[in-house]
């Protein structure tokens, strides 16, 4: 062991709040978390070792068990699966011997599922010791299977060029493509860093606010809440200790614009965060970045400290008195949940992602209980755009309720796979053109969170005032079983991350779950389509976004593709596989003299 | 925290203190809003759900919501209670809960809102999971089987340097609420009594103990669960 398990902790100050660190180092150091570790870090943060492991087990990515000297981490989105996963998998199996979830005799091979990685639209895709393995094809397999047991260390296994643009660049250096098909005018037109801050500081930072509110900016992360005024209750809070948190969670199947735009322009993303800093008053940043995204580390640490050179980060920034602000990047270990910003807050205070209690909101109380800006990664692209340019040339883009222009991921079934920066306002058909699609049988939009819709809602169009969305849209061809290969994949996606804080959370998809697999072995009735969305209803009173959101997939397919569900049931037959209690006692509670009412 | 604020529940004009929780502020005015994980002096956790009401028409937690002035408030309506029957619903599902055998029947919340929402069989597929019991801990006894997740004994038991004696494991469907060992090693009987009081159903048992008060003179064997809030 190179550096020992004190010295790790020593490094974080024995802080506990800073537990994703001392555990993302120490699985780095020892490639896992040993549980006869557990007491002593507890011991050396004063904690108990019990709450030591709430936080441990509820992250993907740790391990209190060895990982094997190559750990795979597949993809299972929709998309890896429609660009043959399956494959892919079954020759993982057969090379190693193993089945996926365990690691092979000699502890070489270690094989696991995860969600999501932020590549489908170079599926399927693997993270490997952590590095990103793109566009798997059996022969691929077999190929990196005996390199393994050559030995080989995994970045020799890359047979492929490095991707475009920074993907190239010496501190990265991966095989991910950007796949930017459309450059639009408010990310990617010309960039020199410290214009927009510049504008910023000549201004009073209430000015900074008023102009980002007449710009009508709204949030990119999917909410779509008014950014100029989640800025303005934060300086309307009486702390004032403030942060700015960068949202770079993108969990959502289906997203990867900002790692896109973290690989191409991670300045323009920072110095947005400066502006906010600047406007609210805040001295430090948080950068949340997802563990799949943790070979762009190097990169966004090289960013910070060019800033920090040019003084556009730390103190007495761009040479005003007084105006200090840094930023320091937080990794997560793999869960979905973090995304939401209550969570995102919680996970970068050392602790289990699960969302907070509303109110208070985090521009209220966020991280450490001051008030908290969170904002996504393309919304603070935008914020430096917007004050470089202005607010009215950004209301000019864009239909009249949402200004400006979204960056869309854009994958499945489609000839031009990619990151397309649109202005709002096109319609579903409009983007299915120009991404070469064709045959399409249905559009998930805003990922497994969001709508599936079909061809007969082509011509809605993308805003607020209809389709709101994160910018995830994935397509299908005729040919897919939605049910099947869609619904079903994005009702585990829920399951699997889920915090399991909420009742209706917890359990709800698991039966519903359990009911659409019934209807697809073929033993459904009609009813158990009523109950699906009769099931899903208390989902509505969960505690956040994925709880809300979790029977979507089912929901919306019913809504939309009713008929898919109902050539599946039984019609022909009257019986009903549930039991009407109400009915079959109604006769003896008359006798009793009393209404059958239960 | 002391200016008195006017609010209206199921159109019952309220009043109470600015900023106190709902459940509380409308315990005080003889309205019972179903509770679960939400316990009189722990910070309030929203894990349960059961306690949601529509406040200006939209769904919250009462436990966890502060009261304002002029908020209008739905609690007793035919959708809220299908909900919250669902809930007690999945529940007993999601566990095995076998009342008869529990050392808590009769004071178990669980069971009590069960009566008072009328569940008859759940219309939810049992589950039947399994689940181990852990009786390694030398006070108490941690029955899996019929843990409702609620946190309370992770908010409420603790040590005096604050450290936890229980502890929230893993995700999602598969979340467990274990026992420190070390720490348990060390528990007082009174910290196993005050541990198993505060679970809401029969999850923490005191060892060598049971059975003191016979089933049928229990506290909710007594009175029904929320009626002590309306009939006052
Ligand atoms: C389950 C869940 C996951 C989320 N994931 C992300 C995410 O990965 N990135 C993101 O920016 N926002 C995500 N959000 C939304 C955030 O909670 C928050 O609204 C957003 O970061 C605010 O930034 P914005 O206003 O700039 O969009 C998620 C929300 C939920 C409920
Ligand atoms: S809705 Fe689901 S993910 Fe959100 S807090 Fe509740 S259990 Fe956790
Ligand atoms: S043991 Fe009891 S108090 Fe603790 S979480 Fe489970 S049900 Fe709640
Ligand atoms: S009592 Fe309010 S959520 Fe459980």
């Amino acid at each position: 062991m190179k550096t020992s398990i004190s010295d790790i902790i020593d490094r974080y100050g024995n802080d506990p709040s800073r537990l994703m660190d001392i555990l993302l180092d120490i699985q780095e150091e020892i490639g896992y978390i040993p549980e006869e570790i557990n007491q002593k870090i507890a011991d050396q943060l004063g904690i108990s070792k019990a709450e030591l492991v709430e936080t441990i087990s509820f992250y993907h990515f740790f391990s209190n068990k060895p990982l094997g000297k190559y750990h795979v981490y597949l993809n299972n989105s929709v998309t890896a699966e429609m660009m043959g996963r399956e494959k892919v998998k079954q020759t993982f199996e057969e090379e190693a011997g193993i089945k996926f979830g365990n690691v092979s005799g000699d502890g070489l091979i270690g094989l696991y599922d995860t969600s999501c990685i932020g590549m489908c639209d170079q599926e399927p895709a693997a993270i490997i010791n952590g590095v990103i393995f793109k566009d798997l094809t059996p022969f691929r397999i077999k190929e990196m299977v005996k390199y393994m047991r050559q030995g080989m260390p995994v970045n020799e296994m890359c047979r492929q060029n490095y991707g475009d643009g920074n993907n190239s660049s010496d501190l990265v250096q991966a095989v991910v493509s950007n796949n930017i098909r459309l450059k639009g005018t408010v990310v990617w037109d010309q960039y020199s860093p410290g214009e927009g801050l510049q504008k910023a500081i000549a201004m009073k930072p209430a000015e900074v606010i008023e102009e980002i509110k007449k710009s009508n900016l709204r949030g990119r992360g999917g909410a779509g809440f008014p950014t100029g005024l989640k800025w303005e209750f934060c300086t309307k809070a009486m702390e004032t200790e403030r942060y700015i948190f960068c949202n770079a969670d993108e969990g959502e199947p289906g997203t990867f614009k900002d790692r896109v735009i973290l690989t191409e322009l991670p300045r323009l993303v920072f110095e947005g965060m400066a502006i906010a800093a600047y406007a609210v008053g805040a001295k430090s940043g948080v950068l949340y970045i997802r563990y799949e995204y943790k070979y762009l580390r190097k990169h966004l640490e090289n960013a910070l400290e060019e800033l920090r050179k040019e003084n556009l980060l730390g103190k007495d920034i761009a040479g005003r008195k007084g105006f200090d602000f840094d930023i320091r990047i937080q990794y997560g270990a793999g869960a979905y949940v973090c995304g939401e910003e209550s969570a995102l807050i919680e996970s970068a205070e050392g602790k289990r992602g699960e969302p907070r209690d509303r109110p208070p909101f985090p521009v209220d109380k966020g991280y450490k209980e001051k008030p908290t800006i969170v904002n996504n990664v393309e919304t603070l692209a935008k914020v430096t755009k917007i004050m470089k340019k202005g607010s009215e040339w950004f209301l000019s883009l864009g239909t009249k309720e949402s200004a400006g222009t979204k960056l869309m991921s854009i994958s499945g079934d489609c000839r031009y796979p990619g990151v397309y920066e649109i202005e709002w306002g096109h319609s579903i058909y409009d983007i299915l053109e120009m991404v070469g699609a064709e045959e399409v049988q249905a559009v998930q939009v805003g990922g497994p969170s969001g709508t599936l819709i079909g061809p007969n809602q082509l011509p809605r169009h993308l805003g607020y005032e209809d389709l709101g969305t994160g910018g995830a849209l994935i397509i299908f061809h005729e040919s897919r079983d939605l049910l099947k290969e869609v619904v079903m994949n994005y009702t585990e996606f829920f399951i699997e991350e889920s915090c399991g804080s909420c009742s209706t959370c917890r359990n709800i998809p698991v039966l519903l779950k359990d009911k659409l697999q019934k209807i697809l072995d073929g033993h459904g009735v009609v009813q158990d389509i009523d109950d699906l969305l009769d099931w899903s209803k208390p989902l509505k009173i969960s505690r956040c976004g994925l709880g809300h959101t979790a029977a979507n997939p089912i929901v919306t397919s019913i809504q939309n593709f009713r008929h898919l569900y109902e050539k599946r049931v039984l019609r022909d037959r009257e019986f009903e596989t549930g039991f009407n209690l109400a009915d079959s006692v109604r006769e003896s509670c008359e006798a009793a003299g009393r209404p059958a009412n239960i | 925290m002391s200016a008195k604020i006017n609010f209206i529940i199921d159109g019952q004009q309220c009043q109470s203190e600015e900023g106190k929780f709902l459940v509380d502020a409308a315990k005080d005015n003889g309205v019972y809003i179903p509770t679960l994980c939400n316990y009189e002096g722990l910070k309030p956790k929203g894990s349960c759900r059961i306690c949601t009401v529509k406040i200006n028409g939209r769904f919250t937690t009462a436990c966890t919501s502060p009261v304002h002035d002029g908020m209008n408030i739905e609690n007793n309506t035919a959708e809220l209670n299908e909900m919250r029957k669902q809930i007690i619903e999945l529940l007993f599902v999601s566990g095995n809960h076998f009342c008869p055998a529990c050392e808590k029947s009769g004071d178990c919340e669980l069971q009590a809102l069960a009566y008072r929402y009328k569940m008859m069989a759940p219309r939810f597929p049992f589950a039947f999971p399994q689940k181990e019991i852990d009786a390694s801990h030398p006070k108490i006894i941690k029955e899996q089987n019929r843990c409702i997740l609620c946190k309370r004994c992770i908010r409420g038991i603790k040590d005096e340097d604050g450290k936890s004696y229980f502890a929230y494991q893993y995700r999602g469907k598969d979340s467990l609420v274990v026992v420190d060992r070390k720490l348990a090693a060390e528990m007082t009987m009174e910290k196993a009594q005050e541990a198993m009081d505060i679970c809401p159903v029969g999850s923490i048992i005191v060892r060598e103990k049971g059975w003191e008060i016979p089933i049928g003179e229990r506290k909710y064997d007594n009175a029904p669960i929320g009626s002590d809030i309306e009939n006052k």
